[in-house]
């Protein structure tokens, strides 16, 4: 699904991704580990195509399409979801309004007519339920005055509404308490299929706990350093990112 | 060489223009309108036309819109127009009075109007003669002459408009609308003049509509005075949407007793110049004025607005809110002022204009000022200029939302925070409707309008 | 007026805070002291010869009398801007002496051979001219009355090759520097006050950072004026080259006297590429009695030109001497990716007047400017914050912060804000706040029901308020500013 082959990217001419190679396919759920500053959402911005990240070398196929000069409301059409670390707060633009609209653009890239009113409704009511996301929240501006939790939260619904391929949660988990994570480790669980697959971006281990990876990735300064199943999660959590620094 | 600069001619074109047809303006008209004319004429020499230089109007180059030749209209056009026939802008399912003015003068309503007992509505000039008592207490007591050479304009030509008149207690049964068209195959002059007297705990709601109905150039001075009693409340919205040649200088004064409430919408969807002057006077103590302001313009516009809100008393409230979205080679501008008073403790005033600006030659002046002279207050003051947030218009991208589908939900939720302040749902859905298109870059004519007034 | 005495002070405070209080109760214009010296002083008036004068006895080049004469022929042309929010008497500029200078001996080597008088009068404002009594790291130029009375420590930083001297010195030394930047920031057609300058300024303080330097002391300028009657009309010219760096202090005193006396001063800084200089001005003029008898009236022009890329230019002032204060220290960011910053405290007490602030020029791309100002009016004192922010349609991604608070303190002062945002380029993001307020009943409450009385809790609510200005001083003066505000504001609460 995913095929990331020897990714060189930087930001404001300074290089980020120094080679990275990556293989998602259907139906696996991938967790990227590593310390703060290196490259975890540098890598998540290159996938959904974020224009301050310039790609330098190497490339990203996903679904056998080169991601290069695709733009990102094209990517996310094709499937592609970012969750985003600091979701975004579009003042005046309410979470209904926002979602009818990216359903419909959805809908109509594929050649659907656009949702009726009753049948956007229902979704609404039965995602909303599927993250607990409060009613009251949807007829607010999108992440305006939000908490921390309810912000990620909506990361989930909005996730869960569009229905992707391929996931990218960029730190989803921070800023969580232990309730607020087993519900967006929930979501995450029940929207896993055998036909999409996620990739997980986390500092700490503890939404390993309840979102069991089938495999763990170690990014460090800007290359994957260790790739390994869901015990290197452990061991590093254990061990500290000091022990990656000495292996490498 | 010439050595008299623009506004020295304009102001003399002007005169000379009045000189020429003092007689007949003054015949046309009741003796209250035109005892008002002598002061108006030396108020007007000694200001003439203001120039950048004068300090309310420093970005705002009005005597660039007015110089050329402009005819004056000294008689109500026969011309009987059909309403229905010729402009259908009635909003749908919007329950209103209609009213129309053409070229600045009363026509009134096809229709009998539904009006409560004691409610007046008719012409300026009929109300200078028919009901002078209640016309001498107000008329040019609230737009000083002395205070900015257009007011003297105004008040130099002033020949007909609307009259309002409400008794104590009364309240309008359904909005009055009020449709200010201009129709002529010449460039024209256009004087108006309204009067808004609202008694103790009387209420109103006014939609003001102004159209073109040609594509010729005019000159528009509008000037309304409004005056609201204890208690009293006005809702008044309007909506611009005049041709690329206008130039329109609309002044509105605002009076209000204690406990009155004043609410105002302006939606600027098009016009040539477009200069609201907005000079409030709080005069008494818990007072509510809120003042909105939206303004969508491109090509060549040039939109100002300009308030100057006098907190005279103590406890009372002001908001002011203009926004504007600017594109190609328009000019907005925004200058607004909060005066409080000395004595008046306990004010809270509140002042914000934000700004989008969508191509590399559009301009935006701000000047939100204050000047306090009273220590418990609150009161602030806001300014922005930018762009759609790109964060924002990424982050909708991620979600499968087009770049200009994005584009047009972030305008469009930028300026529905003027419009959900208006409290007529179908008035606001409709000015939802137009904002919509006029974003889309559609004709912002009104749907089942025939008349294509936007060249 | 009810003074807090020792024993009112709470444990807790810290002891800066301490011996700020004890300064406090020694009570108004500390500074209000005449020295009694011979002091060598024109007649009053101003005519093309008394400017010719001053050029000779500063035995000053040709270019620079020209110049001199130039401005004073425009002058002669100009009316005093009325445009502020200020009410300024007449001024008769005839009645005023344009020229006073201490009596020097000539050739003035070491610090022996100053007057004794003149360098217990610095003492006395706390400014010690002998370098072994000075704080260390700061490098001074005494400026009273019309001239230069001693430099510190420029030998040190001549090792570096850092000029800093008296204006007159460098007219005479560095001609060639002087002449390139002189008026290049600030023309002698600028403004009224500034054309008058630019005719009669008499002295002032020059520095010159060359290439890569680092200026490792800050430099700072202390102006007194002295002689009654006269006007002081100083320059200050700062160069910063090719990533340079330095921090500037001034510092400024007169005399308590109940006639009125004008203080129009001229200061340009230049940065070339990657340059940095910090402006940092506690400004304690003489600012008239309770009844607003006598005091400044300070009339100054100060323009930064962030000439190279990637240059800056950050201002800092405590405004709380003069009795009307006139001054809009300004950036003109011409370079890209430069930054201009205005960090302003003014207080009005008494009938104090000001109407200060900034403006910030966006000419070069990427350029950012930051604007905080924190205005307090008290007692029937009268403050205007101004400012323009202008975007230029080819600077490009430029941004702008302002914000501007006031603080109210009775019902007989004014608070005013006129800020002017002019945008031509649709790639900027410029922001403006505002508030007003005053100090909240509950605050005091909360302070005294902790034990602090009300004059002190005000003290310490107006230092949070100005917090974010006063950081930005470097330490010595941070602790004076401090002070002051304090005392500025005492027996404005009943």
């Amino acid at each position: 699904m995913l095929e990331i082959k020897n990714l060189h990217a930087s930001i404001e001419g300074k290089e980020i991704l120094k080679g990275i190679d990556l293989h998602v396919k259907a139906g696996e759920i991938h967790a990227i580990m590593g310390p703060n500053g290196s490259g975890k959402s540098t890598l998540a911005a290159a996938i959904a195509g974020r224009d301050i990240v310039e790609i330098t070398e190497g490339e990203i196929i996903y679904i056998g399409e080169n991601l290069k000069d695709m733009n990102p409301e094209e990517r996310a059409r094709k499937g592609l979801f970012l969750g985003f670390q600091y979701p975004v707060e579009i003042p005046g633009v309410s979470i209904v309004n926002f979602m009818k609209t990216a359903i419909n653009e959805n809908r109509k890239f594929k050649g659907l007519e656009p949702i009726s009113a009753s049948e956007f409704l229902k979704l609404m009511n039965e995602k909303q339920e599927l993250v607990g996301l409060h009613s009251k929240l949807t007829n607010r501006s999108v992440n305006e005055g939000f908490s921390g939790g309810e912000k990620k939260r909506n990361e989930i619904f909005q996730m869960a509404m569009l229905e992707p391929l391929l996931a990218i949660l960029d730190e989803t988990d921070s800023g969580l308490d232990i309730d607020a994570m087993k519900i967006v480790a929930n979501g995450v669980n029940k929207l896993k299929r055998s036909d999409n697959a996620t990739i997980l971006i986390t500092h700490y281990q503890r939404l390993l706990d309840f979102v069991i990876p089938d495999f763990v990735h170690v990014l460090y300064k800007g290359r994957i350093v260790k790739s390994s199943g869901k015990e290197l999660a452990l061991e590093l959590e254990e061990k500290g990112y000091e022990w990656i620094e000495e292996e490498v | 060489m010439n050595l008299l600069t623009s506004d020295t001619v304009i102001k003399q074109q002007i005169i000379d223009q009045f000189e020429k047809h003092a007689d007949e303006l003054n015949k046309g008209s009741g003796s209250q309108i035109n005892r008002f004319r002598k002061q108006a004429l030396n108020d007007f020499n000694r200001l003439g036309i203001p120039t950048t230089k004068n300090e309310n109007y420093r970005y705002t180059p009005v005597d660039r819109f007015l110089h050329g030749n402009y005819d004056l209209e000294l008689l109500a056009n026969p011309f009987r127009i059909n309403l229905e026939d010729v402009f259908k802008c009635n909003i749908p399912e919007l329950d209103t009075d209609v009213l129309l003015i053409l070229n600045g003068f009363y026509y009134g309503s096809e229709r009998q109007l539904n009006l409560p007992d004691g409610v007046i509505i008719c012409s300026l000039n009929e109300a200078s003669q028919r009901y002078p008592d209640i016309f001498n207490a107000h008329y040019s007591k609230y737009a000083d002459t002395a205070t900015d050479g257009l007011v003297a304009m105004n008040t130099l030509f002033a020949r007909d408009g609307i009259f309002v008149y409400l008794p104590e207690d009364t309240e309008l049964n359904r909005p009055l609308q009020i449709i200010n068209l201009t129709y002529s195959f010449n460039n024209l002059r256009i004087t108006r003049r309204n009067l808004v007297v609202a008694g103790k705990n009387a209420k109103a709601g006014i939609v003001i509509c102004d159209h073109s109905l040609c594509e010729q150039s005019y000159h528009i001075n509008s000037l309304s005075e409004i005056c609201l009693g204890d208690h009293a409340h006005i809702d008044y919205a309007r909506i611009q949407n005049e041709n690329n040649l206008s130039a329109q200088i609309n002044n509105v004064f605002v009076n209000q007793q204690a406990n009155s409430h004043f609410n105002s919408h302006i939606i600027t969807l098009h016009a040539g110049l477009s200069r609201n002057n907005f000079y409030v006077k709080l005069r008494d103590p818990y007072c509510e004025c809120n003042l909105y302001g939206l303004f969508l313009c491109d090509g060549n516009q040039h939109v100002a607005n300009y308030t100057l809100m006098n907190h005279d008393s103590p406890n009372c409230l002001s908001n002011q809110l203009f926004k504007g979205i600017l594109d190609d080679e328009a000019t907005g501008t925004f200058n607004g002022k909060i005066f409080v008073r000395q004595d008046a403790q306990k004010t809270r005033a509140y002042q914000r204009n934000n700004n989008i600006l969508l191509s590399s030659s559009a301009k935006m002046n701000s000047k939100p000022h204050l000047e306090i002279y009273a220590d418990d207050v609150k009161c602030s003051h806001g300014a922005t200029t930018g762009q759609l947030d790109n964060e924002a218009l990424f982050y909708m991208r991620t979600r499968g939302i087009g770049v200009n589908e994005a584009r047009h939900l972030l305008m469009y939720a930028f300026a529905n925070e003027i419009v959900s302040e208006i409290s007529v749902d179908v008035l606001r859905e409709r000015i939802i409707e137009l904002i919509d298109k006029r974003l889309r870059g559609e004709l912002s004519r009104c749907n089942n309008c025939d008349i294509h007034c936007i060249p | 007026m009810q003074m807090p005495s020792q024993s009112k002070i709470v444990q807790g405070m810290d002891a800066s805070q301490d011996k700020l209080l004890t300064q406090v109760t020694r009570g108004d214009y500390e500074f209000g002291f005449y020295t009694d010296i011979e002091t060598d002083s024109f007649a009053k008036g101003l005519d093309e010869n008394v400017i010719r004068q001053i050029s000779i006895k500063k035995n000053e080049p040709e270019f620079m009398l020209e110049f001199r004469l130039k401005a004073y022929r425009h002058w002669l042309t100009m009316k005093m801007p009325q445009w502020a929010h200020l009410t300024i008497p007449e001024i008769d500029y005839q009645n005023i002496i344009y020229y006073a200078a201490p009596q020097l001996k000539p050739g003035l080597n070491s610090l022996d051979e100053v007057d004794p008088e003149l360098l217990r009068t610095f003492e006395k404002l706390g400014i010690p001219l002998e370098e072994q009594k000075v704080l260390s790291g700061v490098a001074v130029d005494a400026v009273m009355d019309s001239i230069s009375i001693k430099t510190t420590f420029k030998e040190t930083l001549a090792e570096l090759g850092v000029i800093f001297c008296s204006m007159s010195e460098a007219i005479r030394e560095y001609p060639d520097l002087v002449k390139k930047y002189i008026g290049s920031v600030v023309p002698y057609t600028d403004n009224f006050f500034a054309t008058l300058n630019s005719a009669v300024f008499s002295d002032g303080s020059f520095c010159y950072i060359p290439k890569g330097v680092r200026c490792p002391m800050e430099l700072s300028t202390y102006f007194r004026i002295n002689t009654a009657n006269t006007g002081q009309f100083e320059r200050t010219l700062i160069i910063a080259d090719d990533d340079s760096y330095v921090s500037y202090l001034e510092g400024c005193t007169a005399p308590i006297r109940d006639e009125n006396q004008l203080h129009a001063a001229v200061v340009e800084i230049i940065t070339l590429d990657n340059a940095e200089v910090k402006y940092s001005t506690v400004q304690n003029w003489y600012p008239g009695d309770k009844n607003g008898k006598g005091g400044i009236y300070n009339f100054v022009t100060k323009r930064g030109l962030c000439k190279g890329d990637h240059s800056k230019i950050s201002w800092t002032q405590v405004e709380t001497g003069s009795a009307i204060t006139w001054k809009y220290p300004s950036c003109i960011l011409r370079g890209d990716h430069t930054t201009g910053e205005f960090y302003s405290v003014a207080i009005t007490n008494n009938y104090q007047q000001a109407d200060t602030g900034t403006k910030m020029i966006h000419i070069g791309k990427n350029s950012h400017s930051t604007i905080i100002s924190k205005g307090i009016a008290a007692g029937h004192g009268q403050n205007s914050f101004r400012s323009l922010v202008k975007v230029v349609k080819k600077a490009d991604k430029t941004r702008n912060f302002t914000q501007c608070d006031s603080l109210l303190m009775g019902d007989q002062c004014g608070a005013h804000t006129f800020p002017y945002i002019e945008v031509e380029n649709d790639s900027a993001v410029l922001e403006h706040e505002a508030t007003t307020s005053k100090i909240g009943e509950d605050q005091i409450f909360y302070c005294n029901q902790r034990g602090i009385d009300t004059e002190n809790a005000i003290g310490l609510i107006i230092n949070g308020y100005a917090r974010e200005v006063l950081n930005k001083l470097p330490m010595e003066f941070a602790m004076e500013a401090q002070k002051l505000l304090q005392i500025s504001l005492e027996g404005s609460v009943g």
